[in-house]
């Protein structure tokens, strides 16, 4: 197959293509070379229609479907799958044996994945990264939980895409850069053409069902989607759905045109299309992942809740390259993603035990050790003790999530709850 | 003429008034006039009914002295493109110097109907007060006004009948405009206050219903809860339009069991539009009336789903005017073709306007209506993506179109399955809807479009075009081709100075014509103004504020951005803002 990228950059000359993801390229060789002969009978379009269908609803390649259906009725019974190079192994260990073949959207294995997978509860707090940076226990998995959060590369590639969008879409019209359409998204002025009363009801309408907590029934409940790397966010309603598996046929849908496929991921390819493996083979190669902000402003993995619980408390969706998150491996992500939704204990314990330390360590209970004994061993005592506060945070939070722990540390799958 | 002049001065005056009143269209109407003198005397002094389409074509002045007699009049201001945020707001179409020339010449004023113009409280007070018999005022899309300005008319107008707004923006100002109308108004025929986002006052209007055994028409906003449309229905049982306000309630409560036994005893209403808020459980208390309903209006109800939209739909089986989100999808419009075999009208708007969820509806659907609904004959359509193939389709199944608008959510996406432009489909549209007089088209296109609708549509009189065209012909072509034309509309299209000067002459015969984001430059259309002095021709810009900075750096081969040109018997409005710039 040729590559991807190949493929996508002889379609136009004005437009910077981007290999956004590691998806097949079967449907991406199959809309470059529609969109290279459609260019042909134009000349004076740099890729406007193509681009504009990139970018808008309704265009995508037919080719697309037939395989989105076939892979959405594959049930995934376990957790998802976070392809990242240092957890290779670990995902191995879970159960891959084939890896898919193209076609196919690395969030939507995944969240097919979510819909089954547990429920667990946490009580605990926010997990708070930059407190827990300075934990060395802990730095591993905060530290790479800190890069979860939406990095600022989204924005860069947004300004420049978008830009010459516009410029695509209105070059076949005009020679003058219109001040019709607004920079961040690929939208036009007055298009389409309906009356801001009509529109302003069905914004109004959306935000008033938008509030309503936890109800089933009336309204639509619009969220964004943004993608890393898309130059502009979608909405969907996520009452439309009612279950995962449709959400994430949307919006592998509504997401198709950013996606440029490759072959698929290293291992052995074999071709069994509903092999459940096989898709998390995938994963492993492609990349992405579906995440939402809940209403606590936390930055959630989809598909651990109830359906329900998820509408209610979801206020947008993101879907993230794996590599934004961390390097471990998927259950041990989720894991972290459990830890940093529930209210953790941690750092108030650590804050508690540090407290102790200030007050009564210094003081009181150092060791006496005269005044021969070189400066380092004295701060190295007092860092062992600090040490030994974390720990203890860390064991008193292994206490509580026991049975988590074993989870990530010995990968027993079987305590997975199914969703 | 000689001859026939003296056959029919035998008749005295009276009796060809007497003839002339069953003469209503305004068409015929301005033909009659035109016979001879004494027949435009007759007809001046009995016509009641004035329409016109374009509020600076004319003025009240001279209005008033062609038509001495005149009791209502339509009026339209803004152009149609204005709707969509094309046009700066404050361009014009104000209503007040109408009503006040009126009102100085003692005309005897009861009807008013405004459409995309500016209405100020003022105006409104204006109106109340000088005209005793005013009896009907219906404003559509239009703007500018507070509720002061509806308790105005309410408190005064003692014989009004219809009060009916919509779509317009109306700044809320919570009084209590419904409780103005006083203990003795029992006229009103109509209501429709649909579009006030704010408080009602439910007791004043349930008073009010009741004591208006007349009522046929009531549209209630969303401030309305249910328990209130129950008691309502209970007053007026008579209805022949109703427009809900909320709609949403516990199924189970007892509020619920009543509305639908009152629902249960309203035989007569056709006309059902509303649902402001919904709750798709509440629904088949609408079932009973629904055999009987010709009209239904769902479109500002994005919360229905599908399958009970479907179910709903099953239910009425004589609409004839359906309008609907395309929350309905494909599935829905085949249920849709397969109930409602008296349908005409079809309006299906987008729920998502910038999104693409599940809910857009594709051209499978467009085929299904056309194949299921033979009468249809209107069609407005926001769809995801089209074909050539479906629309030859559509235009073989329904050759009887008058109104084809077709708007895809991506402007210039092209044929869905081979990725030609959609050129064959909409000719074959123009080709066999020989009655079509308007047609909007949309999707991926090229001057072939327009030679089609330059040979076929001989009907047609307003087209909208947008992001079409390659060339100056496609213009030519429709110029040239649609003598009838009387509005054309482009938005971003490549058609320059050559179209636009060709055929000089034909403006005066149109409406208007808007050209906005287009290749023409500001030489041309000085040239043109120069040369057609009964045209007004208005170059609009951006920055509504420092315009004058922005017209100074405007040289003649600068593109023009807006441009919006129509014909005139009076010369360059007076009340044009800065920013309107008449050549």
């Amino acid at each position: 197959m040729a590559s991807a990228s190949d493929c996508i950059s002889q379609t136009g000359p004005g437009l910077k293509e981007r290999n956004y993801f590691g998806f097949s390229d079967c449907s991406s060789v199959d809309r470059s070379t529609v969109s290279s002969a459609h260019l042909e009978s134009k000349n004076n379009m740099n890729m406007k229609a193509t681009e504009l269908r990139l970018g808008l609803p309704g265009s995508q390649s037919p080719e697309r479907d037939s395989d989105f259906s076939l892979l959405n009725s594959v049930k995934l019974d376990e957790k998802p799958l976070f392809p990242l190079a240092p957890s290779k192994d670990r995902i191995c260990t879970l159960s891959q044996k084939t890896v898919a073949s193209g076609n196919k959207r690395g969030f939507d294995d995944t969240v097919d994945g979510f819909s089954e997978s547990k429920t667990t509860n946490f009580s605990e707090g926010n997990w708070m990264f930059n407190a827990t940076g300075s934990d060395p226990g802990q730095a591993k998995l905060a530290g790479n939980v800190i890069s979860i959060r939406p990095s600022g590369t989204q924005l860069a590639i947004k300004s420049e895409v978008p830009a010459k969008t516009l410029q695509e879409s209105t070059n076949k019209i005009i020679g003058t850069n219109t001040a019709n359409a607004p920079a961040a998204k690929a939208q036009v002025v007055g298009w389409p053409p309906i009356r801001s009363f009509r529109k302003n009801s069905l914004v109004t309408t959306s935000k008033t069902n938008d509030e309503v907590d936890g109800k089933p029934g009336p309204g639509a409940l619009f969220v964004k989607v943004s993608m890393d790397g898309a130059p502009y966010l979608r909405k969907v309603d996520l009452r439309m759905y009612s279950a995962y598996k449709e959400l994430s046929s949307a919006l592998e849908k509504m997401f198709s045109c950013f996606t440029i496929g490759q072959c698929g991921p290293q291992g052995a390819p074999t071709r069994k299309m509903l092999s459940e493996s096989k898709l998390r083979d995938l994963l492993h190669g492609s990349e992405y992942v579906l995440t939402y902000e809940d209403k606590d402003g936390d930055w959630m993995l989809v598909g651990d809740v109830p359906w329900e619980m998820f509408i209610a408390s979801c206020k947008k969706l993101k879907i993230m390259k794996g590599s934004d998150a961390i390097g471990l491996g998927s259950s041990s992500y989720q894991v972290l993603l459990h830890f940093k939704a529930k209210k953790s204990l941690m750092y108030p314990c650590f804050v508690w035990d540090l407290a102790v330390y200030q007050c009564f360590y210094k003081e009181s209970f150092r060791p006496d050790y005269g005044s021969d004994v070189p400066e380092c061993f004295v701060l190295m005592s007092d860092i062992s003790f600090i040490c030994l506060l974390a720990f203890s945070c860390v064991f008193l939070e292994c206490l509580l999530r026991l049975r988590l722990y074993l989870l990530f540390i010995l990968n027993l799958d079987f305590l997975v709850e199914a969703q | 003429m000689c001859l026939s002049q003296s056959v029919m001065n035998y008749f005295p005056e009276e009796v060809l008034e007497h003839v002339f009143d069953f003469v209503t269209s305004h068409r015929d109407r301005n033909a009659v006039s035109l016979v001879c003198k004494s027949w435009y005397n007759v007809e001046k002094f009995s016509r009641e009914k004035v329409f016109i389409g374009n509020c600076y074509a004319v003025n009240p002045e001279r209005l008033i002295a062609r038509f001495p007699r005149l009791r209502s009049l339509s009026l339209k201001g803004k152009p149609h493109f204005a709707d969509f945020n094309l046009m700066p707001h404050d361009w014009g179409g104000h209503v007040y110097p109408w009503i006040e020339a009126m009102s100085k010449s003692r005309i005897n004023l009861e009807e008013l109907r405004l459409k995309r113009m500016v209405v100020s409280d003022e105006s409104l007070e204006l109106l109340a007060k000088s005209f005793p018999n005013f009896k009907s005022l219906v404003l559509v899309t239009c703007e500018g006004y507070t509720t002061d300005g509806l308790a105005a008319i309410a408190s005064n107008c003692k014989f009004l009948r219809e009060l009916d707004l919509q779509e317009n923006e109306v700044d809320d100002r919570k009084g209590h405009w419904l409780s103005c109308f006083p203990e003795s108004c029992t006229s009103l025929v109509s209501l429709n206050f649909s579009c006030l986002k704010g408080e009602v006052n439910v007791a004043a209007l349930e008073r009010l219903v009741a004591r208006c055994r007349n009522l046929r028409s009531l549209r209630l906003n969303h401030a309305v809860p249910l328990e209130v449309l129950q008691k309502i229905l209970v007053h007026a049982p008579q209805l022949n339009d109703l427009g809900t306000g909320s709609f949403t309630h516990d199924p189970n409560s007892e509020t619920y069991v009543k509305l639908k036994n009152a629902m249960k005893n309203c035989h007569s209403i056709r006309s059902f539009s509303g649902f402001l808020d919904v709750n798709g459980r509440c629904l088949p208390a609408v079932y009973p009336i629904c055999a009987s309903l010709t009209a239904l209006n769902l479109s500002y109800a994005p919360g229905i789903f599908s399958n009970e939209l479907a179910k709903l739909i099953r239910h009425c089986k004589k609409i004839e005017r359906l309008w609907i989100l395309d929350t309905i999808g494909d599935k829905g419009l085949g249920v849709v073709a397969n109930t409602c075999k008296e349908l005409q009208e079809l309006r299906v708007f987008p729920s998502d306007p910038y999104g693409v969820g599940n809910a857009a509806v594709t051209e499978e659907g467009l085929v299904a209506i056309s194949a299921g609904c033979p009468k249809l004959n209107s069609i407005l359509y926001f769809c995801q993506q089209m074909t050539n193939a479906a629309l030859i389709t559509v235009a073989k199944n329904c050759p009887n179109f008058i109104r084809f608008r077709l708007c895809t959510l991506n402007p210039i996406v092209p044929d869905a399955a081979t990725n030609q432009p959609l050129d064959e489909g909409f000719g074959a549209i123009v080709q066999s809807c020989k009655g079509l007089t308007r047609l909007s088209v949309s999707g991926l296109l090229t001057d072939q479009v327009f030679l089609y609708i330059g040979m076929y549509a001989e009907r047609l009189e307003m087209l909208s075009i947008a992001f079409a065209g390659d060339s100056d012909k496609g213009m030519l072509y429709v110029l040239n081709g649609c003598k009838k034309l009387k509005k054309l509309e482009i938005r971003d299209s490549p058609f320059g100075n050559m179209a636009l000067l060709s055929d000089m002459g034909k403006y005066e015969t149109m409406r208007s014509l808007w050209m906005s984001s287009c290749q023409v430059t500001l030489g041309a259309c000085k040239t043109l103004a120069e040369k057609m002095p009964r045209l007004n021709v208005e170059i609009i810009s951006e920055n509504e504020g420092g315009a004058g900075e922005g017209e100074a750096s405007l040289d003649d081969r600068d593109r023009v951005e807006k441009m919006y040109l129509y014909r005139t018997l009076v010369g360059p409005r007076t009340d044009a803002p800065d920013f309107v710039r008449t050549l």
